[in-house]
Order: C-alpha cells, then structure tokens, then sequence
C-alpha cells in the first residue's frame, strides 16, 4: 500500500526541491508508518552518498518507494528534475541536518551498541532519547511555513502538529537496529511504573556546528507560536547547511533500584548522614555510608538517596527490631539479585562494622520511598535512659513513676534544635515508664511515648521550657547520660502497587513471619516477608 | 543496659551548661556596680540571657516583687511574636536594648539589658508567675530570655564580653561588699 497519496505530489516536489531528505519529506506527509522509515537492508551505497561531490543518488530503495508515488507527477513535472535533484541537496538534509540520513544507519546502531556494551549493564527493555540541537526545529518551521506557503490554495488540511516529529521518526528508524545488536527489547512509549524496574536509557546527544544558522529562540515552543510574519528574519525554505549534525555523547543510564530493610545502631558517636561542617568532616563515617558501600559495590552504582522512617541522634543507639529504611541505588549497572545475594550483601554490611548491624535486606519498588515517611506520627517509642540525680536517692524515690502513666507534656521546640526548627509548644504523651534503680545517684528509666517526644529535654527540663519534667516529679535536677531507642511494633502493613491514591485491583499483603522480642535482637532470616510499617493516609511532619 | 562502652560513673559528669553552652559576662552593665548578666551561648549560636550569680537581686535574701515586660509605652517584650523557621518578626535587640525591669519587694529596681545583637525569641513567662525560679535557679529555669544572633555576627557574641575567667578576675577585684548594718 502505498503511504503517500496524490494529494502529497506537491508537497514532495517541493520538499525535495528544497533539499529535504527522503524521511523528512515522509515526516512532512505524515506517514505513521514505521517500517518505511527503517532501511530495508544493508545498504552501502548509503555512505558513498556523504561527499557532495559525486553524483549521488537518495537510497535507491527508499527513493523507489517515493518514486511509485512520483511517477505520476514526473510526467506532469515538466522539470523532470524529480529524479535527480542535485548532488549537494542530497547530502545534507536541509531539515534534519543528516541526523535522518548517516545516523539511521547500521554503523551508527552498531557503535551505539559498543558504548551500551562497554558500561556492562545488565537490562532487558532500553528507552531510546535523543537530545538534538534548537536549530533544527527552527529549520522545520522554516521548512512548513516554506510548504504551507506555496501550496496555500491546495492541501494543508493537515497542521502542523500532524509532522511526524524528528525524534520520533529517528526512534523508528534506529531503534530495531539498536535493539537486535544490544538484544534487547525496545519500550516504544514512556513506560509505566512497574516496568521502570530494568531498563536502560541510552541518551543521545547531537550537537551541530552550523554557522550560518543563528538561533532566533531557545525554546522549542516559542517557534510553534511564532506567527509566519514573525518569521521573517529566517528563510524559508531554510538554508543549504555546510555542515551537518554530529553525534556528541552517547549516554547510558539505567532505571534506580530501590533496597530497604531495618537498621540497627550500636554506637554513641555515628550520625545518620555525613557530618560535614565548611567541607570538614566531623565524623568519620556515618550510617547511610556503611550502609551503602557495599550495596554500591554489588549493585555498580555510583549514588544513592537514603530515607529512613525517623532517625536518631548521633550519641543515641537504636536496639530492638530496627528501624525501617530504603536506598535508592542510582544507575545501578546490575539489578538482579537472588535472595541469597541480598542475605550474601547483608552479611557483608554485618560484618563490615560493628557499628550498625542490618536486617531484612530486599529489593523493593519505588513507592517504598514514598511509604518510609507516613505514618511516623502514630507510631509508639521505646526508650531506655540512663538518669543522673542531684540528690542522692533510694529505690523507694522512684517506684512511684512505674505508676503515672498518660502523661501528658509540654514540650517547647528544644533549644539545641530551635535554631532550625519554628518555635512552638508541642503535647506529647508519656504511656508509661518504668526506673530500675542502679546506685545512688543513677537509675535506668524506660519510656514509652508517643513519636516525636524529646526524651532528653524531659529528664533535664531544658530551662523548664518542657513541663512537666522529670526534675519537677522528683523534686531534684537530674540530667540525662545515656539513650537508647527501639522503634516500635508498627503492626501489618500493605504493600500497594500502582498510585498510592488510586484504588487498585491488587494488593499484596505482606505480614511479617517471626517472632516478638524484646531485649537483643537475634539475626532473623525471614524468608518471605520483610518489614512493617504503619500505612496511613495522611503524611505528617516529621519530629526528631 | 549492655555497653560496649563503659561509662564512668564515680563521678558526676559536665551538666547541661557546660556540654553545650559557652559562658559570656558583661560586668556592671550601664556603669551600675555589680549588675552583671550571663549569656549562655549554645553551640548551634542560640543565646540565653540570665542573670549572674553576682548580680545584687540574687543577694541580700532579696524577693521579688514584679517582673515587666513593658519597657515602654510602645514596646512590650510579652508582645514578641516570632514565625516560622527563619523566626521572622522576633523584635531586634541591641547590646543595651531593656529586656525587664525587676522591682524589689525593698523597692529597689533594676533593668535588665540585653547585653548582645539578636532577634528576641522569647522571654521566659514563668517567671511572673513563680518568681522564685528566678531566685533560685536564675542559671537555668529562671532565665530571662532566649535571643538569636543573626548568623554572620554569631561568633562576635563574646567579643565584647567577659569569659569566665576574666569575669572572675573581675570579681575578685571588687571590694568586699559593705556589710549590712
């Protein structure tokens, strides 16, 4: 079936004329077929066609195809110069610069595939972008308004957001080429977000050193308003190029994956993240660093984003189940893990610092990251302090804490966090404590409070700025020495794929297999199912 | 509690003052004998403005009548208002801005300055309804106000006040105090 029409025989004559090539000219007349734009064959003759000087020829099957179309209006041509427009014309499309005509070629698809196989990535889709210079854009306006111009009376039933546009014609033309030699699949469209778990995008960027091309306007979208009129100062159609596109960079990125599982922290001196004040580093390490390393390492990727549901301060440790986190691994070159390898990593981070320990380590989906945050505010703390008292006390002192329970604070933003955070009075709920008598003038007080309770201004009131505290109920000063945190249960949770926010079919629910301890944590290997987190609807501000 | 680190407990450990804040005095602040203020300079540059031990309301047994806020007709510190992160709003303070003026049940008076550059973040309220604290513990629960250094001048907090040494070499220049007939 022939793609074009009678009514395109002008069009082409005009087209061609002016220099276009042959899959512009098929852009120009809207042609949706994809096949047409790709090379039949291996066509050699294609690279003879590079010097302007020879006499050359449009690849003669492409042209045959346009020819069937022709053949009625060489006749009525009078010219007869359809079929051979002149040699230089042909070299360099004047629309697309060559970015249609050498680069739709197998050499350009095999050196693609070269530059993807040296990054070694492991894939099955590839996503195909190319970034292509401003000019030509403006060389296609010229080259529709050049069109629209002479055949005003005649056609333009079309506009011109019916022009194929380039991207997509080179897509079609170079993407099962690129494909085959990388043996992969092509994702045609923008995939959706299951599918963004494994693939590669290769970027392609062209630059063009055209000089006799000034750039009326950086945005493509400002051509597309422009009123012919306002066109004036470019030619139409546009200019014979003296050179053409050249390919810049070839770019290959791959989809991120996300890893979670549950930290532990045993030290007093290590912060979440890097601790760096003027580009000096106060700490050496940080939690997100030991964690990442050698996730990074297996993974082969040279970033990461890490989130946690919470966090705690650098002289704090975390005990119990842990507490809850996911890593965005960025351009990971390999993605596919098996069980035994995330417990082979996991092992790896264990035992490569004292300082934190990991559990549940898995490989998750991307809305993971978005789930760490919610539903902080309804979850319950444990802590463990180690107090210090002014006064020497007994045992007696404190048994009469075990029994207040609900207490109810008042709590105004800390002054060691008020130089960044807003000022204000936050309740906050004690559920209940529990002292452990230890000497004279220390004992150990268990806390179990609602989220967002800061311990350490309780138990030394911080200028009375939190009431009631715990130098107010002991009639005493007392300062804190040492915390500790456990997070808490957080009960089942769903796991929701798709749009949070949209109803789905599926839901996978996912319930935790093991059992409830308390006191050390032993090393659980959960074969299917991984963490909890509170699900709640509404996101809520994050306390320290 | 299973440490890995041990931690020492023969002996009481540094207090809240002393693991976060720096110490600054400024001595008979506005050539008055003897007034002098603390500011407790917390490490993230956040400043507390309290009264020195050796400041004459703390002596004698004395007990406080009235604490005000209003230093003038225009100006109450209980009107203070700050928002948001950035604190916006707060009333700017300079080294010699009033903060209260505090009236003894002996009628005497004082004012009680700023003592530094700084957005005024609050003025501790409880005071005025427990002035005790401000007898008793006017390094901590009793302070006066809390006040932010704007950022490029917060290292400069000190430098026209007195360390502690040097404030206690000023002390002990003084003449012992007339005693009490």
């Amino acid at each position: 079936m022939l793609p074009l029409k009678e009514k395109d025989k002008p069009v082409v004559q005009k087209l061609l004329s002016s220099g276009c090539c042959a899959r512009c000219v098929l852009r120009f007349c809207c042609v949706l077929v994809q096949s047409l734009y790709r090379q039949p064959g291996e066509d050699e003759s294609e690279e003879g066609t590079r010097t302007a000087t020879e006499q050359s020829d449009d690849p003669p099957k492409k042209r045959m195809k346009l020819d069937d179309g022709l053949k009625g209006s060489e006749a009525s041509a009078g010219s007869g110069d359809a079929e051979a427009p002149p040699a230089p014309a042909l070299s360099h499309c004047v629309v697309c610069l060559g970015v249609l005509q050498e680069y739709c070629s197998r050499d350009h698809a095999r050196k693609v595939a070269e530059a993807v196989k040296t990054e070694d990535y492991h894939f099955e889709t590839i996503l195909l972008s190319v970034s292509l210079p401003a000019q030509l854009c403006v060389r296609e306006h010229s080259c529709w308004l050049h069109v629209k111009k002479e055949m005003r009376e005649k056609v333009m039933t079309r506009v011109k957001d019916d022009i194929v546009p380039l991207k997509e014609a080179f897509k079609w033309s170079v993407q099962g080429l690129i494909a085959t030699e990388l043996g992969g699949v092509y994702l045609g469209d923008e995939p959706c977000s299951l599918q963004l778990f494994d693939f590669v995008s290769i970027l392609w960027h062209y630059v063009c050193s055209c000089s006799d091309v000034f750039l009326l306007v950086h945005n493509v979208e400002i051509v597309s308003y422009c009123p012919p009129h306002g066109f004036r100062h470019y030619p139409t159609p546009p200019g014979r190029p003296t050179s053409i596109c050249t390919s810049q960079a070839i770019q290959c990125l791959h989809t991120s994956i996300y890893v979670a599982g549950r930290y532990n922290k045993y030290s007093r001196s290590l912060s979440q993240t890097p601790w760096i004040i003027d580009g000096r580093r106060m700490m050496e390490s940080s939690v997100e660093e030991l964690i990442a390393e050698p996730l990074a390492s297996s993974f082969r990727s040279k970033g990461f984003n890490f989130s946690s549901s919470g966090r705690e301060d650098v002289d704090v440790r975390t005990l119990g189940k842990g507490r809850p986190f996911a890593m965005e691994m960025l351009n990971p070159h390999r993605y596919r893990f098996t069980k035994m390898e995330m417990k082979k990593i996991q092992e790896t981070i264990n035992t490569s610092s004292d300082k934190i320990a990991v559990r549940d380590l898995q490989i998750v989906t991307r809305e993971c990251m978005g789930h760490m945050k919610e539903g902080e505010e309804e979850k319950t703390k444990s802590y463990t302090a180690l107090v210090w008292t002014q006064k020497p006390i007994e045992k007696d002192d404190i048994i009469f804490l075990d029994d207040i329970k609900e207490l109810t604070l008042d709590q105004k933003t800390p002054l060691r966090v008020l130089h960044r955070r807003a000022l204000a009075v936050r309740q906050r709920v004690i559920h209940s404590m529990n002292a452990s008598f230890r000497d004279p003038h220390h004992f150990y007080l268990r806390l179990k409070t609602q989220a967002g309770t800061y311990i350490k201004e309780f138990v030394h009131g911080d200028f009375g700025r939190t009431k009631p505290n715990l130098c107010q109920l002991l009639k005493m000063d007392t300062d804190i020495l040492e915390l500790d945190v456990e997070v808490g249960n957080c009960g089942t949770s769903y796991f929701q794929k798709g749009n949070p926010g949209k109803s789905t079919g599926s839901m996978t629910r996912i319930v935790q297999l093991g059992l409830d301890f308390s006191g050390d944590f032993p090393r659980l290997d959960v074969e299917n199912v991984i963490f909890f987190f509170s699900f709640q609807k509404t996101r809520l501000k994050q306390y320290t | 509690m299973d440490c890995k680190e041990e931690i020492d407990l023969s002996a009481p450990g540094p207090s809240v003052i002393e693991r976060y804040f720096t110490r600054w005095y400024k001595a008979d602040v506005k050539g008055q004998a003897c007034e002098d203020h603390c500011i407790l300079q917390h490490s993230n540059r956040l400043c507390v403005l309290t009264l020195a031990e050796t400041h004459p309301i703390l002596q004698d047994g004395r007990t406080i009548k009235n604490i005000n806020y209003k230093i003038s007709n225009g100006c109450s510190r209980l009107n203070n208002k700050v928002a948001g992160k950035s604190k916006r709003g707060g009333q700017f303070l300079t080294e010699f801005a009033p903060v209260c003026r505090i009236t003894c049940t002996d009628e005497t008076e004082y004012t009680i300055y700023s003592c530094m550059r700084g957005r005024l973040l609050e003025v501790n309220e409880d005071i005025l309804i427990n002035t005790s604290l401000l007898l008793k513990k006017p390094s901590t629960d009793g302070y006066i106000a809390v006040i932010l250094p704007k950022f490029e001048e917060s290292k400069l907090v000190g430098e026209n006040l007195l360390s502690r040494e040097d404030f206690e070499a000023v002390v002990s220049k003084r003449a012992p105090p007339r005693v009490k007939s």
